[in-house]
């Protein structure tokens, strides 16, 4: 009987104090920076490093520089478990605190989807980098929607680069036998129709094969893998399908050097379970691993001996931790480039989308952040929000993860047609029309 | 004192049989119908409409559908994000192919074609019963997401492969598509979900819903009475197919926006299958109230160290959240077993009464 | 059409006949994959069998008995000594569970015994990650990961362990059942409560018997399953593989809950592999489950399952 009061108190208790959602109120000089992440689900050992990361550079801005030129940055986390309904109340909750969210990584292509038609009309920056919508990197249907550095078809084009780099040139690709695996969602059929048209154009033999979700039982595609017995095998894949898939991988007897996983199918987590046997496996990536960096270091003195810290030291410097850090990294420089023009001030969402799409980031710049030789240079136009940049393969030794390629530009003749035509397609398809980048500045 | 029945005496057999017959039930029920239509949308800001209201009814609609399989027909289905995804598919169809029809037109539309499909998955029903149906509509479930992933036709052979809200006007309002405010989302969930509950009010109280309530008590003895349960069932089915499609077109149009499969997976369907539970068997008021504690609570939990003043690192928050929400289910159910529906039942009784004890 | 009559009908068993050897591993291979199913769904059936309760946790519980193994492993306790623990650990939770969740819903619906476990999912999913956090972890039992070629066919070390260990298991399972006095008072209980409860059988007891023993299970598919992907959240997904098992083999059987695993097993492997290809692949998840729907229109109770006598 007790029990039962006790719960219709809570009951009568909650529907009271749900309306209270209050919002914080601005402060000056500081810029609210929302972060999305996902450190508990399903995808928690990708998304915890990537969270860290994150923190751990803006952290260190605000600890070493104050802030950029002396706005304070405020950044707060929101737990989204990878799923699309929480990405969605994050963003809701988040767009309008504190002064309002300067620009949003989703870090999830299903959020991503779900932002973009808002983005336009929130005016908020969606900076889905590397992942999320490909057809959102042309900027003249999408101007609010950045996915610099590169996106998954020009990563697909890279790669078929790289296998021809190993075979001999891109002509000894005919006749050879390329597998893709690939996670059953719109994340993995990204990279089919330009691995098709690279089929057709090199001749080389694609095999396609659809892994379910999650992933957790491979055996079939493994046994095919085997019967077709392929030179190469590329993966699109996430979570626990890419632990298995390598752990598959090595049980065939597959020549893991021969084994190239897509810049989330290749961090640290991917092939710690499957221990030695992952020894050789290769990823793709658009920055470099480790910790040999200025930033590194600065991380360390300003955050994690000044005890700011969330994740442990010893996970810096992982695939995942470093993706976060060019995430942060990239905004920051934005920042910097919005304020170079409009003043040393909090920005509007507009003055940070002009950052955005005016970014030019040299190898000159790359050293004075502290990054000399971590990321390639990157230049956004109003056109092109994706920066084609190149991507470099990394491999695992057993103990880290080495790069082992230079940087591999990708086939833009392939890639940018399909890519505006697809940007009409999805452009037209939300109503919008095309913007005229000769008429802005 | 609250509820003075005295001078209230049905003269007509209509009276004697409304949904409401208390007259203090009707003005509560048309005060809080008027509070919801007008003021909420004047006093929620956007990210309760947003991020909690909408989602509420939505998944209300839902839960109302699979309450009529489940709770009133007994037959446990595990297929709600399947049809859910079944009508949202079919609307953006419909929507791309006669861009001129009324939106809401294509909704219902979109919820007779996942009625079809509910039709088709239920005739397995006849012979199969208990949890072992349930774990057969999961069938249902992994197929339909299938089929959708794969025939590229379903989404009109997008790149993306997700497939979109596109910008539709209702009396010249936009009310999908990017440009459609958050309050004008509301209230037409609101009134689909409010019309839906009118009907299945109706339906569970006319001979249907007897018919149901009758094969799901004892179906060989409903069999002998006359109940067709090849019928029956497979009208349960298709009913409830039609709510949940209906609710699948309206979670991608009036919600997300755009959606890939993986919006409408197996953690969709149970989750409106917990609400059910919760809420009460049986309810059309319960199908509202466990969508509402399903929906709410986590949100509220979420908020909560914010509310609190505690800093608390989100994975913590998180993990405690969960934590906390199936604690509260396990107690939910200790203190009532029959759902939150029996829980409201019972208040009202007392109130009725009250301050007298019986 | 004649085209597409052939590819569905003709064309994959010529693929088979073709390649023997090949066949012959794919039917290993799901034979395999069926038996680790198996060792999941066993503990569906143990609980269900003794308390009629359809156990939602069972997949949450697998993952808990593996992080709390890898933890404790982790924390430097070596393997029996981990074991040991880790079997304390699920029988202290079969305790909580039997006074905090069922002993308050004795005699309620199955579907709100059900709704129960669902809370204690999610309480378990909580409550895991808090304890042990999130990241991926590798459990290493001593079984290498490697394959061997027996009669030109490759073989999988880990899976044949799991293979052997399933069988034995359910060996003991079946034996315990049947033979014993506590599989006796099981199986009473299963039947009906309160007509156990007259003749004396301590309710509360059994139940926290049936749930450590699940519990039990649940370790050593945690081991199996964990060995092969990694400790991590996704390791409670692998319920969702195995209630088609569970309904194939019925909810009651022990020995179904194996021979449902082996047809699931290989009836999903054979279709992804010679019939996927004709639809792009990854049919196997629903076809496992149309697979066990196809049964239970033959047999509605699954193939082993307790027969409901329907009155009037």
């Amino acid at each position: 009987m007790t029990l039962r009061r006790v719960m219709i108190a809570l009951l009568v208790a909650a529907v009271v104090a749900v309306p209270l959602a209050g919002t914080v109120s601005a402060q000056a000089k500081e810029m609210f920076v929302p972060s999305l992440v996902y450190r508990t689900g399903p995808y928690a050992p990708s998304g915890t490093p990537f969270a860290n990361g994150m923190w751990d550079y803006l952290t260190m801005l605000n600890e070493r520089d104050g802030g950029i030129n002396g706005v304070k940055l405020v950044v707060e986390e929101c737990e989204t478990q990878y799923d699309t309904k929480q990405g969605v109340e994050c963003y809701e909750r988040l767009k309008g605190k504190s002064g309002g969210a300067v620009a949003f990584n989703p870090l999830s292509t299903g959020i991503t989807y779900q932002l973009i038609p808002k983005a336009g009309v929130d005016k908020i920056v969606v900076h889905s980098m590397g992942y999320g919508m490909t057809a959102a990197s042309d900027g003249r249907w999408f101007p609010w929607v950045f996915t610099f550095p590169t996106t998954y078809w020009s990563q697909a084009s890279s790669v078929v680069r790289y296998i021809g780099q190993q075979e001999g040139g891109l002509e000894k690709l005919k006749g050879k036998k390329i597998v893709h695996i690939y996670h059953n969602s719109p994340y993995g059929k990204e990279a089919n129709p330009t691995l098709e048209e690279l089929a057709q154009k090199y001749g080389f033999e694609l095999t396609l094969l659809a892994v379910d979700h999650p992933g957790q039982e491979q055996k079939a595609t493994w046994l095919q893998v085997r019967r077709l017995n392929p030179q190469w095998v590329y993966m699109s894949g996430w979570g626990v399908m890419n632990q298995v898939a390598v752990k598959e991988a090595a049980a065939i007897n597959f020549p893991m050097d021969h084994f190239i996983g897509n810049w989330w199918s290749a961090s640290e987590a991917d092939v710690i379970p499957a221990g030695d046997g992952a020894k050789g496996y290769k990823g793709a990536t658009f920055h470099a691993p480790g910790t040999a960096f200025k930033v590194h270091a600065d991380i360390v003195k300003f955050v994690y001996d000044k005890g700011k810290n969330i994740g442990p030291k010893d996970k810096i410097g992982e695939a995942l931790y470093n993706r976060g850090v060019v995430n942060a990294m990239y905004m920051t420089e934005v920042f910097r480039t919005a304020m170079a023009k409009f003043g040393n001030k909090p920005l509007t969402t507009e003055q940070v989308r002009w950052g955005y799409e005016h970014l030019n980031l040299t190898e000159a710049r790359l050293d004075q952040v502290g990054l000399k030789g971590f990321t390639h240079a990157v230049k956004v136009t109003c056109e092109d929000h994706e920066g084609s940049g190149p991507v470099l393969i990394q491999q695992w030794d057993g103990k880290k993860w080495n790069v082992v390629s230079e940087w591999i530009p990708p086939m833009k003749e392939v890639v940018r047609p399909k890519l505006e035509a697809a940007a009409i397609e999805e452009g037209k398809k939300l109503g919008y029309t095309a913007r005229d980048c000769s008429k802005e500045n | 004192m609250i509820y003075r029945e005295a001078g209230q005496f049905k003269s007509t057999y209509a009276s004697d049989q409304a949904v409401f017959p208390i007259l203090q039930d009707r003005v509560i029920a048309g005060l809080v119908l008027v509070a919801a239509v007008i003021a909420v949308p004047l006093v929620a800001n956007e990210y309760w409409l947003q991020a909690v209201l909408i989602p509420f009814l939505i998944y209300a609609l839902a839960a109302l559908g699979l309450n009529l399989l489940t709770g009133y027909a007994g037959q446990v289905s595990l297929g709600t994000g399947g049809f859910m995804a079944v009508g949202a598919y079919a609307a953006f169809k419909i929507t791309s192919a006669f861009p001129g029809l009324n939106i809401v037109v294509a909704f219902l539309l979109a919820g007779l074609a996942a009625a079809l499909v509910g039709v088709l998955f239920g005739i397995p029903s006849l012979r199969i019963k208990g949890f072992y149906l349930a774990v057969a509509t999961l069938a249902a479930q992994f197929f339909l997401i299938w089929l959708f992933n794969k025939v590229a036709w379903f989404t009109n052979y997008a790149s993306s492969g997700t497939i979109t809200a596109p910008p539709r006007r209702m009396l010249g309002i936009m009310v999908t598509g990017p440009e459609a405010t958050a309050p004008v989302r509301y209230l037409v969930a609101l009134g689909l979900v409010a019309l839906f509950a009118v009907i299945a009010k109706n339906l569970v109280r006319g001979r249907v819903g007897r018919s149901w309530m009758a094969i799901r008590d004892r179906d060989i003895a409903a069999e002998i009475i006359g109940v067709r349960p090849l019928r029956t069932k497979l009208l349960a089915f298709a009913i409830s197919s039609f709510f949940c499609g209906v609710a699948g077109a309206e979670y991608v149009f009036l919600y997300l926006g755009s959606a890939e499969t993986l919006a409408f997976d197996i953690n969709v369907s149970f989750l409106v299958l917990f609400m059910v539970i919760i809420g009460g068997l049986g309810s059309v008021l319960g199908s509202f109230l466990g969508a509402a504690f399903i929906v709410m609570v986590p949100i509220l939990l979420t908020n909560a160290p914010h509310l609190l003043g505690l800093a608390m690192p989100v994975a913590l928050q998180k993990q405690i959240e969960l934590m906390v929400f199936g604690g509260l289910i396990v107690a939910f159910l200790i203190v009532e077993p029959h759902g939150l529906a029996r829980l409201w039942q019972v208040a009202k009784d007392k109130l009725r009464l009250w301050p007298f004890p019986y | 059409m004649l085209d597409l009559l052939h590819a569905v009908l003709v064309a994959p068993f010529k693929d088979m006949a073709g390649s023997p050897t090949f066949l012959v591993e794919v039917l290993i291979g799901g034979l395999a994959a069926g038996l680790m199913y198996s060792l999941v769904a066993l503990g569906f059936v143990l609980i269900y069998k003794a308390s009629g309760v359809f156990n939602f946790a069972q997949g949450v519980m697998v993952l808990f008995a593996a992080l709390t193994l890898v933890g404790l492993i982790e924390r430097g306790a070596p393997l029996v000594v981990a074991l040991a623990l880790t079997t304390a650990v699920m029988v202290a939770l079969a305790f909580a569970i039997e006074r905090v969740v069922l002993r308050p819903l004795v005699n309620q619906e199955q579907i709100i015994l059900f709704m129960a476990t669902i809370g204690l999912n999610f309480f378990l999913e909580g409550f895991g990650e808090f304890a042990w956090g999130s990241d991926v972890k590798k459990l290493d039992v001593g079984i290498p990961d490697t394959s061997f070629m027996v009669w030109g066919v490759q073989v999988n070390r880990l899976e044949l362990t799991a293979a052997i260990t399933a069988a034995v298991l359910v060996a003991i399972m079946a034996v315990f059942f049947q033979r014993t006095r506590v599989g006796r008072a099981l199986r009473a209980v299963a039947d009906d409560h309160e007509a156990a409860l007259s003749i004396g059988i301590p309710l509360n007891t059994i139940w926290i018997v049936v749930w450590s023993v699940a519990g039990l299970v649940a370790i050593v598919a945690g081991i199996m399953w964990g060995a092969k992907s990694g400790v991590q959240f996704s390791l409670s997904l692998i319920a969702l593989k195995a209630l088609p098992v569970l309904i194939l083999g019925g909810f009651t059987s022990v020995p179904g809950a194996i021979v449902g695993g082996l047809i699931i097993g290989t009836g999903e492997k054979l279709a992804e592999v010679y019939w996927g290809p004709l639809v792009g692949g990854a049919i196997e998840n629903w076809f496992a489950y149309m697979l066990a729907l196809a049964f239970l229109l033959v047999r509605p109770q699954g193939l082993f399952g307790e027969k409901i006598i329907e009155r009037v």
